[in-house]
């Protein structure tokens, strides 16, 4: 049995209650994380030392940073009391999450890619700030006066399990100095964890970073607690957080393709772009497509991509072809399919993925579930399944006149929009409902680093004042 | 004799539980007759006993033939008709009634004259003299209004010579700040509760012992530590312990210089003390019911007529047996581990208590 312990200030503790983690093809009990009670959090959070990486500089910590990747990504790292290889690390990730192995390296790389280029990450953040400003805590480098303070002395993360890539996104504050406390999501607690094992074997203080697995007790209390946060979850889990300046929320996604009126007669083009913005990655990141706008040819559209990603098949998460994650707890995976099943039951939408494979959305292999892929026609953008997100591929596709668009699309993390009317790329520029915007033939998932996601980390973190400086005489 | 036990110390563990389970039968014996006698008893029962083709006075002799009854339903304490639980023989005295639930709907009343009284006098004999100092005084941070707890715990602080200061908190508001997603005001109410009892420590010397919940021993322990104000012994309870929070407690927030009695109890119980703590156990918060005044069962979820064997998970089911107020077979919110007897306590007890989780809508728990 695995032992993952409660890294309190960087040090491991054992708790007395465990979540045991189980094999999810096979069921077998594997891993054992200990948990921290809500007060703990509190507690060490409170007596944190905030400064642990003020003696850093910040192109260090990017030297660091970097250096931590290339560990990440080869080297065996303490795991509790045991050693974990980058292989090992994989499977056991697979095991819990049901994901495929291919993807866990995938999303391994990525995070690694994010470590490595930091010096980039932070240039997109601080729009070509001088970094060396951080460290002295003003510049006049330029001509013009600039001081920044770190209003995030403790940072915070409630971490999901859906996709390790995710962890990428708050790896920079480590490097803007902020010491970090974690909270991984229950059948993800790997990569945050080797990830710290990373940086400290780079360098970083171990004081720096905390981990620690607690229920929902717990992270209320991280949130609470630290002075700046990200929290991932559903939509009731980001819900009481909405008006908190503190925390930055990375709810449902709701991604999308667009297509405009100039295009849309020419949807066959795009058939595979909008089949891989909804199927990478195993259709389980926000950044996955989970609709398609169009201002006609709706059903073909439609039609088509759900031939496209017919070819999905439930395979186990070790199969080289795999290409769908297991859902580690079936009952998941019945409650979504159930959802979907009863919605179609009203009129007005099909699902033409599942008449192209000639299975059923739901599949079992041994004690696993399985989603294949759904792609829903929805004769109007009003029908429930019109605006949902779940873990897996799906899609609806609704036909929208080009002008309502802006307005009728909602929230929406990433907008793949395909078209040469300005006037349409100009209103959706516009629009506060499109958070990540790609004009063109940009997969959603397509992401630069340099760039904000649901929010930017250093403004986040730090806050600008008003300076002056002169010397005594 | 040990007076909290009422059993003797010395002979087997075996031997005294055999005994205990005598001293249960008589005494449950005797509460049935009470209750179900036309000139002491309580109205509710008797006009329950007209309904039945059975004599309870006649055909209870041991404390299993309660099975004979129904399981108790909490709805009959709801019903607004709280004088018809007041037994015949103490109409004329005083009598006060205890509130538990009552964040939504009505609250369940249960009547009390001087059963908290007793309880909390048998509780105080299983405390230290040296940890709860005889003559010190006491803070009371938590829940009071309605419920028995605050004239419960002032009473045991005068029990034992010492005077009771108190600070209220309104577990009702708390669970509506909770339920509506208002967390900040809910922190500020918190801090206003332990604000408040910090100003009680700090002006008073003498305070030596705490009663409190887990939420707020937390946030006082947040602010200031206990040790050097001249705590000696913390009484905690109210909601869920878990093990961890245990040690927690012991470790970190008293700094393992401060004794810590959790305990688990309700209005309609009464008080069920902490088996006294041993590294053995890891820290498992194993509670022991006032037998024979109440008793606490853990029972099969899909067959609560029928205990489980020890060591297994069920649901607790409890029995008040005092001559103020019987509740034969009530199913209790939560869960927890059947145990053995042991040396202080011979009769079975539970372990690591928490809500049942055979209800299909979570309950809004640990709020205190």
């Amino acid at each position: 049995m695995i032992e993952i312990p409660i890294l309190r200030c960087g040090e491991p503790y054992e708790s007395i209650e465990t979540v045991t983690l189980l094999h999810h093809a096979t069921g077998e009990p594997f891993a054992r994380v200990h948990q921290a009670n809500s007060g703990m959090v509190r507690r060490d959070m409170v007596n944190m030392r905030d400064d642990a990486l003020e003696s850093f500089s910040i192109s260090d910590l990017v030297a660091m940073a970097k250096k931590a990747g290339e560990i990440f990504m080869s080297a065996t790292l303490p795991l509790g009391n045991a050693k974990q290889s980058f292989d090992e690390y994989v499977k056991q990730l697979s095991c819990s999450t049901g994901m495929p192995i291919s993807y866990c390296r995938d999303n391994a790389s990525k995070i690694a890619g994010v470590l490595g280029k930091m010096d980039e990450v932070l240039a997109g953040l601080t729009r070509g700030l001088d970094l060396e400003v951080l460290d002295q805590g003003f510049s006049n480098a330029s001509g013009q006066m600039l001081s920044f303070y770190r209003a995030g002395r403790i940072f915070g993360a409630v971490l999901p399990s859906n996709s390790p890539g995710v962890h990428s996104l708050w790896a920079p504050a480590m490097v803007l100095k902020a010491p970090i406390v974690l909270k991984p999501g229950r059948e993800e607690p790997w990569t945050p964890y080797r990830m710290i094992e990373a940086f400290a074997a780079a360098g970083f203080p171990r004081e720096a970073m905390g981990f620690y697995p607690t229920d929902h007790g717990g992270a209320g209390e991280l949130l609470r607690s630290a002075d700046r946060a990200m929290l991932f979850g559903g939509g009731a889990t980001v819900r009481p957080y909405e008006n908190d300046p503190r925390i930055e929320l990375h709810g449902p996604g709701y991604s999308k393709v667009i297509l405009g009126d100039d295009v849309a007669d020419d949807w066959a083009q795009y058939v595979d772009l909008m089949a891989t913005s909804i199927d990478r990655n195993g259709g389980r990141s926000c950044i996955n497509a989970s609709a398609i706008w169009s201002p006609r040819h709706g059903r073909e559209v439609a039609e088509a991509v759900g031939k496209a990603l017919a070819r999905h098949k439930a395979l186990p998460a070790d199969d080289p072809n795999a290409t769908l994650a297991a859902f580690a707890n079936p009952a998941v995976a019945d409650q979504i399919n159930n959802v979907i099943e009863h919605a179609l039951s009203d009129d007005g939408a099909e699902d033409l993925c599942a008449t192209h494979r000639g299975t059923p959305r739901l599949a079992h292999l041994g004690r696993c579930a399985y989603l294949q892929p759904s792609v829903i026609w929805c004769e109007s953008r009003e029908h429930t399944l019109a605006n949902r997100e779940f873990l897996f591929p799906y899609a609806s596709v609704v036909e929208c006149p080009v002008g309502e668009i802006a307005d009728a699309i909602g929230p929406t993390l990433v907008a793949t929009v395909i078209t040469r009317d300005e006037s349409f790329v100009h209103a959706l520029m516009n629009h506060p409902n499109v958070d990540r915007l790609n004009i063109g033939n940009v997969p959603t998932w397509r992401i630069s680093w340099d760039q904000p996601h649901e929010g930017n980390l250093f403004e986040l973190l730090y806050r600008q004042r008003a300076f002056q400086f002169e010397p005594a005489a | 004799m040990n007076s909290a036990t009422g059993t003797s110390v010395g002979s087997s563990i075996d031997e005294r539980a055999a005994a205990a389970k005598v001293a249960l039968d008589e005494h449950t014996r005797e509460i049935v007759s009470w209750h179900f006698d036309p000139k002491t008893g309580t109205p509710f029962w008797l006009d329950y006993a007209s309904k039945l083709d059975w004599n309870p006075r006649d055909e209870v002799k041991c404390y299993n033939d309660l099975d004979k009854f129904d399981f108790f339903e909490d709805e009959w304490l709801r019903q607004g008709k709280v004088r018809s639980w007041v037994p015949k023989a103490y109409a004329n005295d005083p009598i006060y009634t205890f509130e538990t639930g009552g964040s939504t709907g009505v609250p369940k009343s249960r009547i009390n004259i001087k059963d908290f009284r007793i309880d909390y006098e048998q509780f105080s004999d299983t405390l230290s003299d040296e940890t709860f100092p005889r003559g010190g005084d006491w803070l009371m941070l938590g829940p009071s209004g309605p419920r028995r707890l605050r004239l419960a715990v002032e009473h045991l602080c005068q029990h034992r010579g010492g005077i009771c200061f108190c600070v209220d908190m309104d577990p009702r508001w708390v669970v509506k700040l909770i339920k509506s997603s208002r967390l900040r005001e809910m922190h500020e109410y918190k801090d206003h509760v332990i604000n408040q009892g910090l100003t009680l420590l700090r002006a008073h010397k003498n305070i030596q012992c705490l009663f409190t919940t887990p939420k707020l021993l937390e946030a006082l322990c947040e602010r200031v530590s206990l040790v050097e104000y001249g705590i000696k012994g913390v009484f905690c309870g109210g909601t869920q312990l878990t093990a961890q929070f245990h040690r927690f407690a012991r470790e970190e927030l008293l700094e393992g210089k401060i004794d810590f009695v959790p305990t688990y109890g309700n209005t309609l119980m009464g008080l069920a003390c902490h088996k006294p703590f041993d590294p053995a156990d890891n820290y498992s918060v194993i509670y022991h019911p006032p037998s024979p005044r109440a008793m606490i069962e853990v029972v099969e979820p899909d067959d609560t007529r029928k205990v489980v064997e020890y060591g297994k998970v069920g649901r607790a089911r409890l029995t008040t047996l005092t001559k103020e107020f019987f509740m034969p077979r009530f199913l209790e919110r939560d869960e927890g581990v059947r145990t053995r007897p042991c040396e202080e306590y011979p009769w079975d007890g539970v372990a690591d208590v928490r809500p049942f989780s055979g209800f299909a809508t979570p309950i809004v728990e640990g709020v205190y």
